[in-house]
Order: structure tokens, then sequence, then C-alpha cells
């Protein structure tokens, strides 16, 4: 009975898996080589990585940093690299970066964007990420006459004047909403608009004679480059989507002529290219105006891209709008919620958040279409740049500068992109 | 114990036309439309008075006026002797050729970066995502500037295509040639030819009517063949051989139209410092078509991969488990179901290419913005009537298109009871 030796006594230790099966070897095996139509995309796919590894790489590689121009930087790379090479010549922008950037803003004032950025910065802190203190948010709200002062300059007490407009507003609506909320209403919409029109620029004289703080004052074509489209850009993007929200409440409402209205001035507009638009705001716009009326030429593009892509909002969150199940309105209807309140508690929340992908794409695409103003002669990088490239030294030089604008909105656009798939994954409440 | 017999009688009062939610839309409606009139009554007066200001009237004569200036890149006859009107005709012709060709083209690269993307070959599909992140996040405007640049300064000029030794060579057979003038094709001759018809407006090459008639007369004996076959099929079981019929239905009629007519290309030729013959596109067509199809490819290999995406492996699964073969499952359960998520988005970016175009001027293609919204528009100094009546041709495309897109959206909607 002891003889039963076929029993094992002891496990094997496992062995290790075939070298075929893991580590890179494994990977390679079953992304790069799986199948024979695999293996041909691969080649093909590696054979096109090397033609552009092997035409911008030594371009890369011979690249020069410091010149004065164009002849000077092929005479630099001749000698250095021998006769006939071409490189990249980074000169060019290690000499006009700031033309790019800032345009014709004057050079000892550089500081003004800079901390204007830093502060843009600080005040879209609570508004992107829900770690920020939320008393951050107060400064959030001031951040764009801030920015307006630090921009353009001038008195301060202009935008002050301006905020406390708001805030009169504000008050007139607490002390009377308690006995009249209708009247609390209409209040806080007219009080800021009268002390706007006719007490606002009054009072900041006043208060600039007596404490005078003020910057340089900067005109409008002092701005260019990249300031000028991320100044057109942000404003853009910060008013387009309250209008677009309102513009698609609208075109969902029970009530025709507003909706008719609404219908009528989305599909208008997005049916008509911006340039058509920002032509109109150049060259037609004194003709809509009481005669002698003149306004600030970016504030024209501003109020022109903001109508633009507010019409392209409307049309997004009205899919979101649509997406939401019918349940969501009559749960809210049954809570007894006013139209405002079930909008702002129930249906807005989650509407926006169906549609943040297209929204955030919505301001990419304004974004990018700022350049579109340099065709009405605003000189924004674009323009920059060809008038670089217009230039004795620079002439015939194209590929740096280009790279240099594009990466400029790459790096904006991209970090766009990715936050909404942040936030995206962030408020998914599906089931995993 | 009291029992309201009759709700209380519904008396009006003023106040309810703020506090009753049945009256109160109405008044908000009224005063709606009282501010609109208002507002549009303002910008009417403002118009009338700033024209009367200028000493300007308000009319569309100037369409009818001799235009006076040239359009170097033209589909239909022109010069400086026809009018604006005419001129506005010849942009809207190139500014709708323009979104045509790059339709196709980018339809054709959007739907295969986005099938690429998603690859199990990791090499091929992070290549594609670099083509897409790279391209859709830089303003289109620099893609058309860059692609202006490079054709202009880095093609080889007419003359080095000369000589013993050229330093420049045309391509495909010697009947393309990129030059930094532009690009030359060879072009369609027929040396018997049918003529021209005049439809009023332009003339249309008989030749091409004929081939279009015939190309449809031989599609649709086609399909005669094959519902044919199809009778034959399920009357006896067999389906009759028709692969070799139907080849012959298609192309021997256009054949033998084109030899009958003399169908021939006319190759573009290096006669002084030029190129002569064949077809030109300028840079200025060529940059916009290369750069604004690569640009918007991008969005449309998104929405094919989304589409893609949208379905779920079920529906495939279903298909093959129902006994569909693999070619059948994609085309009639995959396919339709994918088509319905992807068309949408697809006909939008149409829309939106159509609008892109307008960009034309940074490269000065002679679209319907610069010949109406222009070179007329500086010429006549009609700077109202030009912009509202480009803004006007435009709304009209956008809004035939998203017409069409709405049919199409109907058609193919989900019929759900």
């Amino acid at each position: 009975m002891t003889e039963l030796s076929y029993v094992r006594t002891e496990m094997l230790s496992p062995q290790k898996p075939p070298a075929s099966e893991t580590g890179i070897v494994h990977w390679v095996r079953e992304n790069l080589l799986s199948s024979w139509g695999n293996i041909a995309l691969t080649v093909v796919a590696a054979y096109a990585i090397y033609i552009i590894v092997a035409a911008i790489g030594p371009w890369l590689y011979r690249s020069v940093w410091n010149a004065e121009s164009l002849q000077d930087c092929r005479a630099i790379i001749e000698a250095r690299f021998g006769e006939g090479k071409t490189g990249a010549c980074f000169a060019v922008i290690s000499q006009r970066w700031q033309q790019i950037v800032f345009g014709f803003y004057p050079r000892e004032l550089y500081w003004r964007p800079m901390l204007t950025l830093v502060l843009m910065l600080v005040a879209l802190g609570p508004i992107l990420f829900s770690w920020v203190p939320r008393q951050v948010l107060w400064f959030s709200i001031t951040f764009p006459a801030v920015a307006f002062w630090l921009l353009w300059g001038g008195t301060v007490w202009l935008p002050v004047m301006i905020l406390l407009g708001f805030v009169l507003g504000y008050v007139a609506f607490r002390l009377v909403s308690q006995f009249n909320g209708l009247a609390g209403a209409v209040l806080a919409a007219l009080v800021p608009v009268l002390w706007w029109m006719f007490l606002c620029g009054a009072a900041a004289d006043a208060a600039q004679s007596v404490v005078p703080i003020a910057l340089i004052k900067l005109g409008s074509d002092q701005f260019g480059g990249f300031l000028l489209s991320t100044v057109i850009g942000i404003s853009g993007i910060v008013f387009s989507l309250p209008l677009g929200i309102l513009l698609a409440l609208g075109r969902q409402s029970d009530l025709l002529i507003v909706k008719t209205f609404c219908v009528a001035f989305i599909e208008g507009f997005r049916g008509v290219p911006l340039i058509t638009l920002l032509f109109t705001a150049s060259l037609l716009l004194n003709y809509f105006l009481p005669p002698g009326t003149t306004f600030d030429v970016i504030l024209r593009v501003i109020i022109m891209v903001t109508i633009f892509s507010a019409a392209y909002m409307a049309e997004v969150i009205r899919g979101g709008l649509a997406a939401l199940p019918l349940g969501q309105y009559e749960a809210a209807d049954a809570l007894g919620l006013d139209y405002w309140k079930a909008q702002r508690l129930i249906i807005m929340p989650q509407a926006l958040k169906i549609s943040i992908p297209s929204i955030v794409g919505n301001f990419i695409g304004l974004f990018k279409d700022t350049t579109l103003v340099s065709f009405i002669s605003l000189s924004d990088p674009l323009q920059v740049v060809s008038s670089i490239r217009a230039n004795q030294e620079w002439n015939g030089i194209y590929w740096e500068l280009f790279m240099f604008v594009g990466l400029l909105f790459f790096i904006f656009c991209f970090s766009m992109s990715r936050y909404s798939r942040y936030l995206e994954n962030k408020l998914k409440t599906d089931h995993r | 114990m009291t029992i309201a017999l009759d709700p209380p009688k519904a008396s009006f009062r003023l106040g309810m036309l703020l506090y009753d939610t049945r009256y109160r839309s109405i008044t908000i409606q009224v005063i709606f439309m009282i501010l609109i009139v208002l507002g549009a009554f303002w910008l009417v007066e403002n118009v009338t008075t700033n024209l009367k200001a200028a000493g300007k009237d308000f009319s569309f004569n100037f369409l009818w006026v001799r235009s006076g200036y040239d359009i170097n890149q033209m589909l239909i006859q022109y010069s400086s002797d026809s009018t604006h009107g005419r001129a506005m005709l010849v942009g809207l012709l190139n500014t709708l050729f323009l979104a045509f060709i790059t339709c196709i083209l980018a339809t054709v690269i959007g739907v295969v970066a986005g099938i690429l993307r998603l690859s199990k070959n990791v090499l091929v599909s992070r290549l594609m995502e670099i083509y897409v992140e790279t391209f859709r996040n830089v303003p289109v405007v620099l893609w058309i500037v860059l692609v202006n640049a490079i054709m202009a300064v880095s093609m080889p000029e007419p003359k080095e295509f000369r000589g013993e030794t050229p330093t420049a060579q045309m391509m495909l057979f010697d009947s393309v040639a990129v030059t930094n003038r532009g690009v030359y094709f060879p072009e369609p001759l027929f040396s018997r030819s049918l003529g021209d018809t005049d439809i009023g407006l332009f003339l249309v090459s008989n030749d091409f009517l004929a081939i279009i008639a015939v190309v449809i007369g031989s599609i649709w004996a086609y399909r005669r063949l094959q519902s044919n076959a199809t009778r034959v099929q399920n009357a006896t079981g067999i389906r009759p051989v028709t692969w070799w019929k139907g080849l012959a239905i298609i192309f021997l009629p256009l054949l033998a139209f084109l030899v009958a007519t003399g169908f021939h290309l006319g190759y573009p030729e290096l006669k002084g410092f030029n190129f002569v013959g064949g077809v030109h596109a300028r840079n200025s067509l060529v940059a916009m078509w290369l750069a604004l199809s690569i640009y918007s490819a991008t969005y449309i290999a998104e929405a094919v991969r989304a589409g893609i995406l949208a379905i779920s492996r079920g529906q495939t699964e279903a298909a093959l488990a129902l006994g569909l073969q693999p070619s059948l499952a994609t085309r009639l359960v995959v396919l339709p179901q994918a088509m319905r998520v992807v068309v949408p988005p697809l006909i939008s970016q149409y829309l939106s290419i159509t609008k892109n175009t307008s960009l034309a001027l940074a490269v000065g293609y002679m679209d319907l913005r610069s010949t109406l919204g222009g070179i007329t528009m500086n010429q006549t100094g009609r700077e109202l009537e030009s912009m509202l009546l480009l803004m006007g041709i435009y709304l009209t495309i956008s809004l035939i298109i998203s017409v069409l897109m709405n049919i199409y959206n109907n058609s193919i909607k989900l019929k759900e009871r």
C-alpha cells in the first residue's frame, strides 16, 4: 500500500509564461504584428514616421537662435554644418516674439498683460477646480473690471463705478423685493442701467479728482498679437455662454413670439460666415447707429464674436435640453418649482453637463476664429507674422513663425479640450 | 358642511396680467413684441438717416453695371466688360466649386483617419490621433496661409522644368505640373464635340450633359439586369451569371460615346515662361482646397469614430447569430445604424466648410466674398447692399443644407411607439 508512488506529494513551482506571452514581445506581437494586414499597417506607419522625422529632425537639430536676419541665419548654418545645409532659423522668434505675443503694446508696460494673465489664472481657479477655496469666487466676479483697467489703463474709478452699478442694482432688489417681488426685479434691471447711462462717468471723474489713481491709458490700436486674440477670445467665451443659454431657453419656450425671434436670431447668425459679420462690424455698424456714434473697434469685434458664438452655443445647449428625459421637467413641475427655479436647479445643471464636450468645442472654435480679425486689419498673430515676413530681414521665412503661432494656439485649445475630458469624467454619474 | 357647487367666477382683473400664469405669457409676449418693433424701427430710422447724410440711396442697380475688373479663376465666361451681377455669379460658382471639392477630399481623408484611429495597431492609431489633435487645435487660417506659402515659396518655377536636365519633374506620366504659379492638370477635350448649350446664364457643354445621360442610362439598365436576375433566381433557384453583362452595360456605352466624340486629354506644355494648355488651378485654389480639407477632415474623423463606437458589439453578434455573412452584417445592420450617428455631424461639417470657403480672402481666391463683398463693394461703394446680398446668399445656402439635413434626420429617425 505504500507503493503508490505515482501520487505527487509536492507541487511544481509555477513556470514563467513563455517569452512570447509577456512583456514587450507580447505587446509588439499583439499590437503591431497580429496579422498580415496589421504588419502592413505597421510598416506603412513606421515609414511615414520615418519620413516625417527625417524631414524635421535634422532641420530642428540645425537650428539657430541668434541672428539678425534670414541671410545671417543661413550663413551661420552653412558655416556650422557645411555647404548647402538648411536648418531652422528660430532667431526670428527670439528677435520678434514680443511682437507676436503683445503686438504694439509698449514694451515698458508688458507687466500689465503679464499680471492680468496671472490674475486670470487665479480668477479661473474656483471656476475650474472644486478644491480652490470658494472665497476666491468674489475675486473672479470682479476680475473683468480689473482686467479692463490693467489692459487699457486710465483711471481706476471707471471700472469701480461700473461695478458699483451691479451693487446698486442688488441693493435696490433687496430693499424693494420685500414689498413687491416684481417691482424689485424691474428695479434691479433699471437702476444699474440708469446709473451707467447718467451718473457713472461723472462719479468716476469726481472720484478721480479726489483720489487720483490711474495707469497710462492705451488705445485699442496698441493691442495686437496673441494678447488681442486672448482678449477677444476670453471675452467672447465669457459672454457667449449666458447669452447662448438664454437663446436656447427662448427657442424651447412656449411663447410663440419669443420662440420665433430666437429661431430667426440663431439661424440667421449661424447661417453666415463669421467674416461677413466682422466686415459688418467694421464697415456697416455706423449705418445702424445714430449719426456720430463711434465706439471701440475691439468692442465691436467682441460683440460680433459673442453673438456669433452664442448662436452656436444655443444650438448645443438645445441639444442638451432635448436629451434630458421628459420626466425631469415633469418632476420639477410636480415639486411646485416655478420656471426659473426649475431651470436653475433641475434642468440646466443636467443639460449643461450633457453638452460639456460640445460647449468646450465651441469655445475652442471661437478662440481659433479670433484669427479672422486680421481681415479687418486688427493685428492678430497672423497679421503680425505677415508683417514680419514682409520685412526685408525675414523675407522668405514661414515654417518657424507659423510653428510658433500654431504652438501658442495649440497650447490654449488643447488644454481646453483636456479640461473638458477631466470635467466629463468628474461629473459622470452613470453606472460604471 | 359647505359644498362648493360652482367654482368661483373668474373675473378678470388687471393684476392678473402679471400674476396669473394664463395671462402672464401674453403680457410678456406683447412687451417683447413692442421691444422688437421699437428696435427694428430704431435701426431702420438710423439707416435712412445715415444713408441720407452720406447722399446714398438703397438700390441694387449696381449689379447691372459694367464691373471693369478681371477674375483670375472662373468656371463660366467672364470678362471685365461683364456686369457686377455676373462677377457675383462667377464668385458664387467659385465658392460652391471650392466647397464641393473640399467636401469630397475632406470626407475621404476623414473617413480613412476615423477608421484608422480605431485600429488595433498602436502605431497607426497614435499617428492618427496626433494628426487629428494637431490640426483641429490650430486655426484653419494658419493652415491656409501656410500651405499657400509652401506652394508659393517651395514649389519649382516653370523654367525649372525646361532643358536637358530639368531640376523639376512633372508628375503622373508627365501629365501634372506642380509649380509655384499653381498646378496644371490635363483637360478633357473632344475632337468631335457636340457643342455648347446656352442656358441663359452660362454655357453648358453638351458633351458633359451627354456623358451624364449615358451614365444614368447605364445604371438604369444595370439595375434592370440585377432585378431580372433576382426574378429568375426566385423562380428557378439558380441565379444567372451577370457580372460580365453588368460590366459591359456599365462601361461599353460610355466607352463608345467617348470614342465617337474623339475624347482625348489636353496635356499642359511648357511654352515660353509658362505652361500652356490643360487646366490651371491657381495656388490660392490649391491652398484653400488642401488646407480646408485636411483641417475639416479631423472633425469628420471624430464623427466617424464616434459613429463606429456608438454601435454596440451586440448588434454585430446578433447579426452573425442570425446567420448573416460578415459583409452582409456590416451592410445591413452596422452601417445603417452608424450612418444615423455619423451623417448629421457630417452634414454640419459640410455646412461649415461652405462657410469657411470665405477665408479665401487670406490667399486671394476669387470667391463670392472677394467679388461681391470685395472688389464690387469697394468699386461701387455700396457696402450695405453688397453685405446684405452676401449674407443673404450664404444664409440661403446654409438653410438649404439644413433643410436637407432635417429631411434626412426625419427619414432615419428611430420609430418609437
